[in-house]
């Protein structure tokens, strides 16, 4: 198919025009909903509860004004994950029980991938739907874990930015509380708008599939529905992009024409962008804000191109893309829910053209940081921007500071950590998994694509992003477990270091800004900052990538 | 441990009241919300013929390949059931991908009675949902004189029928421009219904 930079180009044009009208508003009310007195004007004002909240707290036992140290804090997020777990692996296996059209209990393997993957943000699927979940399961397990691994995403984001922005205490906020406001208060008003948007626009939203036959040619269907607005826009929004139907955004009913898509990459993109705009607030310095918004838009403009440049220059026939869609609209979905941790797809990413195929895994192993996760994205990117501070003092034989905090060997050793976690799981796993027969068989393709698909496939859990080289069989014992592993370790190490690390900030006070500090706003610092981010990705991946799209794109 | 049991209680109301809401208020009111707002695309833009339900004008149909009477959806890795959904998913070196396009230009060109290097992109490669309608206005093209000999229909009212079913503005814009083919048949059958007044 003939790809459109006219399309391209009008397209981001439209995205950056609602992305910034959506900027600031969305970001007073998101400041607001996890720290309450901006709307109101007074301090502690704006976190009153209201009669829903109240209920929910009194029946949990929660007192929401007592704040949690960092271990407490992640005592509850490990607690309520873990938990979410197990009552999504249980309702799978019983789903025999309460199906109402009549599927069996889930294989104890898909099971336990699937719940893994949702409560992770992760949103890997390597079940069917149509043909192994029904409206019950994903209404009521999956579409909630779809707000609920968003929230916990915004909530550690939020505890990291109190880290980094108060001084002279060991609390980092409630997270009983912070969940219970951002789902019911932001995230949920905001799906349901969405949603409805959604429905305006042709997606379905009903609880019964319609039979229909075509008296012309005798075609007999049953057109399938189910509550899928609803599922779509949270899955969206919250980036955990796993579809109602298997071919995800790519089904008409997910996703009907070329508005609903550009839509629907807006979703997607909303809520991580406009957190640095919350912690330019919370830091008391928009700049602050603005320079990781910087950087996160330039890393998402570039790496767009990048995708533009790849499928228009290497044209495919289009295999595995929708034509209402094209080329142009599949490379701007894929940039963005690559670059997301959505890993919602709109076009089968295992055809896209080598180098295409590449810069989406690329995208991926930027550790989902431009604008990344919900909540994750942000926390990933501060943990960068730490990185870079830390160089820069070492070029210039100083103390590094952050927002007016010094960053010590403490620090340090578990900025490092949290960098390693995500590479190693993607590397010793895809590693292992290349060398097993059994497993590697398990993608389809042959050569240096089959290699892609496997690597793909761990980049994917361990970042927590979910889509997919499709000609990946994940189901069995041992790929789902390791997979699992890696969307697990990918997803909570990485949280225990964030909480860990804003625990060891926020004890620290404040040191005043001298003549030698090094300002971490602007140009230049903007600059350093990207450059880290893509260097220390290319450093761990480079390798890998050599393996397969690089080779690919060579042989072709 | 005690810590973590009291958080595993809180932990497990919290969920069981957030599923109250958020998988079953939420739902219920975004589906009444959109059966009162939207309820023909809320329900799946189900379309009738002769009065009952006949497709849905977002899913591809099949076409019996030997009816030569309508046009043909671009090829689908799950054969146009909207029971299952889905790519080929063969990777861009797979020679399973060329020599499946091999067959399906040369089935197309002959059909058709062009050349192969006739034939557009759209009508030899899967799309990404496997139900995708829609069909690049050249693949529509090149269908339509066969259509109109076949349906008994002028080559112009065929083309027509072509421009009406084809998106426009922003919408191609954005996307492409594209024919929807389920809503193009259906146009052309009600016309084999009308000129004899039968039906089928």
């Amino acid at each position: 198919m003939k790809y459109s930079w006219w399309s391209y180009g009008t397209q981001m044009a439209i995205l950056l025009v609602l992305l910034g009208v959506a900027h600031r508003p969305l970001g007073m009310y998101l400041h607001w909903v996890v720290e309450g007195a901006v709307l109101e004007g007074k301090a502690g004002e704006g976190t009153r509860q209201n009669r829903v909240e109240r209920v929910l707290f009194r029946m949990a036992g929660v007192s929401p004004e007592r704040e949690q140290n960092w271990l407490g804090y992640a005592r509850g997020v490990l607690a309520f994950s873990i938990l979410s777990v197990l009552v999504v692996f249980l309702a799978m296996r019983l789903q025999a029980l309460f199906s109402t059209e009549g599927l069996g209990a889930v294989d104890p393997w898909t099971a336990m991938n699937t719940a893994i993957s949702f409560v992770t943000n992760t949103n890997w699927q390597v079940y069917t739907p149509e043909t192994t979940v029904g409206i019950a399961v994903q209404m009521v397990l999956l579409a909630v874990q779809n707000f609920l691994s968003a929230a916990v995403g915004i909530c550690v984001a939020v505890a990291f930015m109190r880290g980094l922005t108060r001084a002279g205490t060991d609390r980092l906020g409630n997270f009983w509380k912070d969940l219970v406001r951002i789902s019911l208060r932001f995230l949920l008003p905001l799906a349901a708008v969405s949603a409805v948007l959604l429905i305006v626009a042709g997606v379905v939203q009903n609880f019964w599939a319609t039979p229909v036959h075509n008296p012309y040619t005798g075609a007999a269907q049953v057109v399938p529905g189910g509550p899928v607005a609803s599922q779509e826009a949270i899955k969206l929004l919250g980036t955990n992009g796993g579809g109602y139907f298997n071919a995800n955004s790519a089904h008409p009913l997910e996703n009907p024409n070329s508005f609903t898509n550009l839509f629907e990459v807006f979703l997607l993109l909303v809520i991580p962008s406009v957190l640095p705009w919350v912690f330019g607030r919370m830091a008391r310095d928009a700049r602050q804000g603005y320079t990781v918004l910087g950087v996160m838009g330039s890393l998402w403009l570039l790496t767009s191109t990048a995708m533009a440049w790849a499928l228009a220059a290497y044209p495919g026939l289009g295999e595995g893309m929708e034509q209402r869609l094209g080329p142009a609209a599949s490379g701007v979905f894929a940039t963005a829910t690559t670059l997301t941790s959505t890993g919602a797809v709109n076009a089968a990413h295992d055809s896209l053209p080598p180098l295409a195929g590449g810069v989406a895994l690329f995208d991926m192993m930027l550790g989902e940081v431009a604008p990344g996760g919900v909540g994750s994205g942000l926390y990933g990117i501060l943990v960068l921007a730490i990185v870079t501070v830390f160089l820069a003092g070492l070029m210039v034989g100083r103390t590094p500071e952050y927002l007016g905090k010094k960053v010590q060997a403490k620090h340090m050793t578990l900025t490092a950590l949290y960098l390693l976690v995500v590479p190693i799981v993607v590397l010793v796993l895809t590693g292992i998994a290349v060398m097993i027969p059994g497993v590697l068989s398990q993608a389809s393709a042959q050569g240096p694509h089959q290699f892609s698909e496997m690597l793909y496939a761990f980049t994917s859990a361990a970042n927590n992003n979910g889509s997919a080289f499709g000609g990946i069989t994940s189901s069995g014992p041992a790929l789902s477990t390791m997979l699992g592993i890696a969307m697990w370790l990918g997803r909570f190490v990485g949280i225990v270091l964030i909480l860990a690390l804003a625990g060891a900030f926020v004890t620290q006070a404040v040191v005043p800004k001298s003549a030698g500090t090094l300002p971490t706003h602007g140009g230049l610092f903007a600059i350093m900052f990207g450059t880290v981010t893509v260097l220390l990705t290319a450093l761990n991946y480079l390798p890998a990538l050599a393996l397969g799209p690089l080779a690919e794109g060579i042989l072709k | 441990m005690t810590a973590y049991l009291r958080q595993a209680r809180v932990a497990l109301i919290l969920l069981a009241l957030l599923t109250v809401i958020l998988g079953g208020i939420y739902p219920v009111a975004v589906f009444a919300l959109g059966q009162g707002i939207a309820p023909a695309q809320a329900n799946g833009s189900v379309v009738k013929a002769d009065g009952a339900p006949a497709a849905s004008s977002l899913i591809a149909q099949q076409v019996p390949e030997k009816d030569s009477r309508f046009f043909f959806p671009r090829p689908s890795a799950v054969k146009w059931d909207p029971a299952s959904s889905g790519a080929s998913n063969l990777g861009p070196s797979d020679p399973a991908l060329a020599s499946g396009v091999a067959k399906t230009r040369a089935a197309v060109a002959a059909r058709e009675g062009v050349p192969e290097s006739a034939v557009p992109e759209d009508a030899v490669s899967a799309s990404a949902s496997g139900l995708d309608p829609d069909i690049s206005p050249a693949y529509a093209a090149l269908q339509a004189p066969r259509v109109a000999k076949a349906a008994r229909l002028s080559l112009a009212d065929v083309q027509q029928l072509i421009r009406e079913a084809t998106t426009t503005g922003v919408e191609s814009a954005l996307g492409q421009e594209s024919v929807n083919t389920t809503t193009l048949n259906l146009a052309i059958g009600a016309r084999l219904g009308g000129s004899s007044g039968t039906g089928r």
